[in-house]
């Protein structure tokens, strides 16, 4: 059977993973129960520093650390990283400090908390920032591998975690977790599917309803959306000549928004964007959040239809 | 053409003043649907709820000139929830006054449903805020304070904060501005409950001298036991005397007030009961089950 797992454990394990580099520092807003920071705070608490609810104040606190030498990770929800949002682009992102932020709970399938606690616009609003490294990794050991890197990493990085389990597919696959790097998790032809997250699993499951149908699917994992992997991208967009882009994120701005970015300059494909459509969220369970925004492997199959009959 | 309604002073006293074991008795009530509500769920912050629940019945029970059948009314006081995530006591009241059914409790983070995880404005009856987000619901409290004089209404508005939310410094920059604007008509209650999400507020980030803090910003500043309905009734009363800048009471509470193995403990502050602790609470709640 295969394992599950939240994305948000692959960073707390990760975190423990790189205590034994001295420099490393934990920075916490009154969320490490809920972000995974909690397993470092109970190992080191001589380097973890709580800031209470006041996620502004984190941010400069970390720049300080990082300008200071020191490897700074910061957690705390994703919709409330957008709290201290001009700290990041001001103190963080502009003098280019290796501060290392990550918004766990992101996007709709949160779930029952409901639209204020839904970040579905954290991806875009980072990716508008020079310098800033974007990370929605799908699974806790893509999170694990690649915040590891991160503290090897020059410069500072925004990296969405989600709050529920989903599968976990880089069991064994460690190798081919790079910063920056798409992973074709499965290949074809007539398609191409990128997407990050917990849509990257709707994206398989819409992959095999595909093939049973006789279409050749391949699907990508994105897990850097900014810098973007310009190379996959142009060599999917030639092979299938038809894309989808999936994410639990506003068709504005997030991974959909960087691949159309890009295309539309080298290679104009025709593509469909599957995503939360310029609306707030609500309650609901995850799952049927992913309905009610249409991000299920359904509406991401029927894209899939959709485009190919826009094929040149 | 403006069609804003003035409030007038005889219309805002025309309320039959529930008695203490009155009010007693719907926060009783009330404290029962907060269990229920997040043990249906599954989900939810039923600790928060506990602890400002009876600062809520006698703001609604006794003071607030709402009108049920007319939730948007203009001039209607206002109730800001800003610590948003202690909904479930939020709508236990609004369904003991009338703002929306008994059943609508059981929508409460459900597909749909009009009472959402956190409170909203867009969503529920009664609701005048949208928060969820900390830190927000005393600026918001500054326009409603603002509006309310430029209407020349007498209408009050009411803010509830959590004593972790105070970490934020969004609220010290509406404390001066509240207190710089002069704004009598502004009254905040403080659940100082002592925990946050995480961990008891001394181990999370110590605030030292609440009371201090808020004097040294310019405000009236009154200390009650927020679970004691006179002195609760007393202090709103103290408040709305208050015309000359903003007042805040300082509401000692215990966090999960009313159910033993919730109170005072980390633990409910975002997380249910399950099947056995419900009875218990329930038990302890006097529900004869
Ligand atoms: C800006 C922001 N940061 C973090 C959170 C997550 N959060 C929800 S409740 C809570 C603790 C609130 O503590 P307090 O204000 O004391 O509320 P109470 O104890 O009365 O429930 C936190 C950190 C949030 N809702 N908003």
């Amino acid at each position: 059977m295969t394992r599950m797992a939240a994305t948000r454990d692959g960073y707390g394990q990760a975190l423990l993973d790189l205590a034994s580099n001295e420099k490393v520092v934990v920075l916490e807003a009154d969320l490490g129960k809920s972000t995974k920071s909690l397993h470092f705070r109970k190992a080191y608490p001589e380097r973890t520093f709580s800031f209470g609810i006041g996620e502004q104040n984190m941010m400069l606190g970390a720049a300080g650390l990082a300008s200071s030498g020191y490897i700074p990770f910061a957690s705390t929800f994703a919709i409330f990283t957008e709290r201290g949002f001009e700290q990041v682009r001001n103190g963080i992102a502009r003098p280019n400090l290796s501060v290392h932020l990550c918004g766990s709970h992101g996007g709709v399938h949160t779930g029952t908390d409901g639209s204020s606690a839904q970040s579905i616009e954290d991806l875009a609003i980072y990716r508008t920032l020079p310098n800033m490294t974007i990370l929605h990794p799908c699974d806790d050991v893509s999170t694990r591998l690649l915040t590891i890197q991160l503290a090897d990493h020059d410069g500072p990085s925004y990296t969405r975690t989600a709050r529920n389990s989903t599968p976990v597919i880089y069991d064994g696959r460690e190798d081919e977790i790079v910063i920056g790097k798409g992973i074709v998790v499965n290949d074809g032809n007539d398609v191409a599917i990128f997407a990050c997250g917990v849509a990257l699993h709707e994206a398989v499951k819409a992959c095999h309803q595909l093939e049973q149908e006789g279409i050749s699917v391949a699907v990508i994992d994105m897990h850097t959306i900014k810098p973007l992997d310009i190379d996959m991208v142009n060599k999917y967009a030639e092979k299938c000549g038809a894309i989808v882009t999936a994410e639990d994120h506003s068709v504005i701005g997030g991974l959909g928004s960087a691949i159309a970015e890009h295309l539309v300059k080298e290679n104009p494909t025709p593509m469909e964007m599957i995503g939360v459509q310029d609306r707030f969220g609500e309650s609901a369970q995850a799952h049927e959040m992913l309905e009610l925004m249409g991000i299920t492997h359904k509406d991401i199959a029927n894209a899939c239809q959709k485009v190919m009959t826009r094929k040149n | 053409m403006n069609t804003t309604i003035k409030g007038s002073i005889e219309q805002r006293t025309l309320i039959a003043m529930l008695s203490k074991s009155e009010l007693e008795s719907m926060a009783r009530r009330c404290r029962v649907e907060i269990c229920k509500m997040t043990h249906r769920a599954k989900a939810g912050h039923p600790g928060g709820s506990l602890s400002e629940i009876d600062i809520l019945v006698a703001l609604y029970g006794n003071y607030l000139s709402v009108k049920p059948d007319q939730p948007k009314w203009s001039d209607r006081d206002r109730f800001i929830l800003s610590k948003g995530h202690a909904s479930p006591g939020m709508y236990a009241i609004l369904s003991e006054i009338g703002f929306i059914e008994n059943q609508d409790l059981e929508s409460y983070r459900v597909k749909g449903g009009i009472c959402q995880g956190h409170v909203d404005m867009k969503w529920t009856p009664g609701v005048d805020f949208s928060a969820g987000s900390l830190g927000m619901g005393l600026s918001f409290g500054i326009g409603c304070a603002l509006a309310a004089q430029l209407d020349e209404s007498e209408r009050q508005i009411y803010v509830m904060l959590g004593d972790g939310e105070l970490q934020e410094g969004s609220i010290w920059e509406a404390a001066m501005a509240a207190a710089h604007h002069e704004l009598g008509n502004l009254n905040v209650f403080v659940d100082r409950n002592n925990i946050q999400n995480d961990d008891f507020c001394i181990e999370q980030m110590r605030m030292f001298d609440i009371p201090s803090k808020w004097i040294s910003f310019g405000w009236h500043v009154k200390e009650i036991n927020g679970h004691d309905m006179e002195e609760i009734c007393s202090g709103i009363e103290w408040m709305k005397q208050n015309k000359d800048g903003p007042s805040v009471i300082i509401a000692n509470t215990v966090k999960g007030k009313g159910v033993s193995f919730m109170e005072n403990n980390p633990q409910f502050h975002g997380a249910a009961p399950n099947d056995e602790q419900l009875a218990l609470a329930l038990e302890e709640l006097g529900v004869i089950q």
